[in-house]
């Protein structure tokens, strides 16, 4: 009989996850700091071409590609003369569980049923469960989804009631926890007990079910406008969308669009903490998920996390919580659609960059999210006013998250922040160093700490010499 | 004596997890003093009251036990009041797509 204990389930942390994924992560080990990312990603993964036949069979893809012609407007209005970039957005609500995250379980789920596991299990509170859910039902599949929820006062958070519910809906199993990380040893239990498939949402299977949105992206913009898109803007949080999104531009051809994240601002909110839990509007796309992911990806659920985010990102900027319910209420207000606020991130964000770039240009925002109750601004903003969060009209600039949401006076006060994305790459190649222990590397290493952070070998060695005093042999 | 419930009632079940003192190392202290709570919905396996400890069969087949707290449990999220710090966002968006170029 297996201890299940914290300790003594932790300590089988690799093996079952061996077993519950299918991959051997050992063997794509390469010098002292890295891994073969690009093999892992073919040899593992499926090709673009059979990823999109897979997901056919399931209706996910091939979403409504949308001019927001009032909003890129209303963005010129506010703009320079001269300025204020078209604005594009991918509906990728329309996807069969109402998110773009249907991409990332449809290959998951595929992979599982090709090799003969009863069921999937996604450790999640976000839209990646009703995804899971929903794809599974299609192939036949059990699944269980294994969801923070509540605080120690019992009260859970609107959105991930109805994320839990939607689940529910698609006839899967949720196990709804209080806040806690200890959530992995409740999934690991799991996946023990039941020999289900782990579908991960950071294993190669989960990041190339993403590549043909920003394929579709190109082609679209191509047939329509015969160009690529100046640039696109990717709420952030674990790094797939991110990742996934910009490997399928690539793809695509669009090696010169530029690669923007966009992430909600929740800086000083403590993730795991009980008191903080329920203070917080925003359940994902925040920054307590963007930075901590982005710096150190492998932290993740799998041993070789396949979002990578630095890998790809050019920019990467940060929205108030306020600003995102106005431009939620804006898109239904002038454009028609209603979405859900979490999947508005980087259309907060594109409404200002776009008053920064030419009127010519165009900026695409590759999401957006189904709504519903509870995951909903007024849902969300009586829930934070219920927790004692001030809610009011003002100057964005001044919210304070866990404190205040302040919805924008005027449109004019939509800001994106920059993030200083040479500190995150640092605290990257920190955080390997530490890690790895390493006090010197070799050439193989400073070519995937280069593609890492995506910068030169030149530029990947100067800081390494001079912040870390690390030396790199040969080369 | 409480309501009897009947086997077969769909029903949601709670469970400590890990009690208060043995939490992970990394957790926040606020947490720490909680313990870590799971609750799961299912069929209840045989007759019981709110209270008992029970055994459910989930809609994965999988027979779990734990505290029955509830039966039928609701979904209680909702919209909720109108938010009046969002009802100025519609009329002042429009008001400024129709203005004049100047």
């Amino acid at each position: 009989m297996a201890v299940n204990d914290y300790e003594s389930v932790m300590s089988r942390k690799n093996e079952i996850m061996k077993k519950a994924v299918g991959i051997d992560y050992e063997r794509f080990a390469q010098g002292k700091v890295g891994f073969d990312y690009e093999r892992m990603m073919s040899e593992v993964g499926y090709k673009l071409d059979e990823i999109i036949k897979i997901q056919k069979e399931t209706a996910v893809g091939q979403t409504p590609f949308i001019e927001l012609k009032n909003i890129s407007e209303l963005a010129r209005k506010l703009a320079p003369e001269g300025k204020g970039a078209r604005i594009f957005l991918k509906d990728e609500a329309a996807n069969p569980s109402g998110s773009y995250k249907a991409r990332r379980a449809s290959v998951s789920v595929y992979h599982a049923k090709k090799e003969g596991y009863p069921g999937v299990v996604a450790a999640t509170s976000g839209n990646y469960g009703a995804a899971v859910a929903s794809q599974a039902v299609m192939r036949n599949l059990e699944s269980i989804i294994v969801q923070e929820v509540f605080d120690s006062r019992g009260v859970g958070q609107p959105e991930i009631l109805e994320k839990g519910r939607k689940c529910e809906a698609y006839g899967s199993e949720v196990l709804q926890l209080s806040v806690g990380p200890e959530l992995f040893y409740t999934f690991l239990r799991v996946l023990e007990d039941t020999g289900y498939f782990n579908a991960s949402l950071y294993t190669p299977f989960g990041i190339a079910g993403v590549e043909p949105l920003g394929y579709e992206i190109v082609q679209e913009l191509q047939e329509r406008e015969n160009r690529n898109p100046d640039a696109v803007i990717i709420t952030h949080a674990g790094g797939g969308n991110l990742t996934g999104t910009a490997r399928g531009l690539l793809k695509a051809g669009a090696d010169d669009t530029k690669i923007v994240a966009a992430s909600v601002d929740l800086s000083g909110l403590h993730m795991a903490s009980d008191h903080d839990f329920n203070r917080k509007s925003f359940t994902t796309g925040h920054t307590g998920f963007g930075v901590p992911f982005a710096t150190w990806p492998d932290r993740a659920d799998v041993p070789r996390n396949a979002a990578r985010a630095l890998r790809y990102m050019d920019d990467y900027v940060t929205v108030k919580q306020g600003e995102v319910f106005y431009i939620t209420e804006a898109l239904a207000q002038i454009e028609g659609m209603e979405r859900g606020p979490a999947g508005n991130t980087s259309l907060a964000a594109a409404f200002d960059l776009a008053q920064e770039m030419d009127e010519d240009q165009i900026i695409v925002v590759q999401e957006t999210e189904y709504t519903g109750a509870g995951k909903h601004p007024m849902a969300q903003l009586n829930f934070a006013k219920e927790n004692g969060i001030d809610v009011r009209n003002g100057n964005p600039d001044e919210e304070e998250a866990g404190k205040s949401v302040i919805i924008p006076e005027h449109p004019s006060q939509i800001k994106a922040r920059e993030v200083d994305l040479e500190k995150l790459k640092s605290s990257y190649l920190r955080k390997v160093i530490e890690e790895t222990n390493v006090k010197e590397i070799n050439d193989i290493d400073l070519q995937f700490l280069a593609d890492e952070i995506k910068k030169t070998k030149a530029e990947t060695r100067e800081i390494l010499e001079k912040e870390f005093n690390l030396s790199v042999v040969g080369g | 004596m409480g309501e009897v419930i009947e086997a077969g009632s769909w029903v949601q079940i709670y469970q400590v997890i890990l009690p208060a003192g043995e939490r992970a190392p990394q957790v926040p202290e606020d947490t720490k003093k909680v313990p870590l709570e799971l609750k799961v919905k299912g069929f209840l396996k045989e007759d019981a009251e709110l209270g008992d400890t029970v055994k459910i069969k989930t809609v994965t087949n999988r027979i779990l036990e734990g505290e029955l707290i509830k039966v039928n449990p609701p979904y209680e999220h909702k919209y909720g009041k109108m938010i009046p710090e969002l009802l100025q966002v519609g009329p002042q968006i429009r008001e400024i797509l129709r203005e004049e170029e100047v």
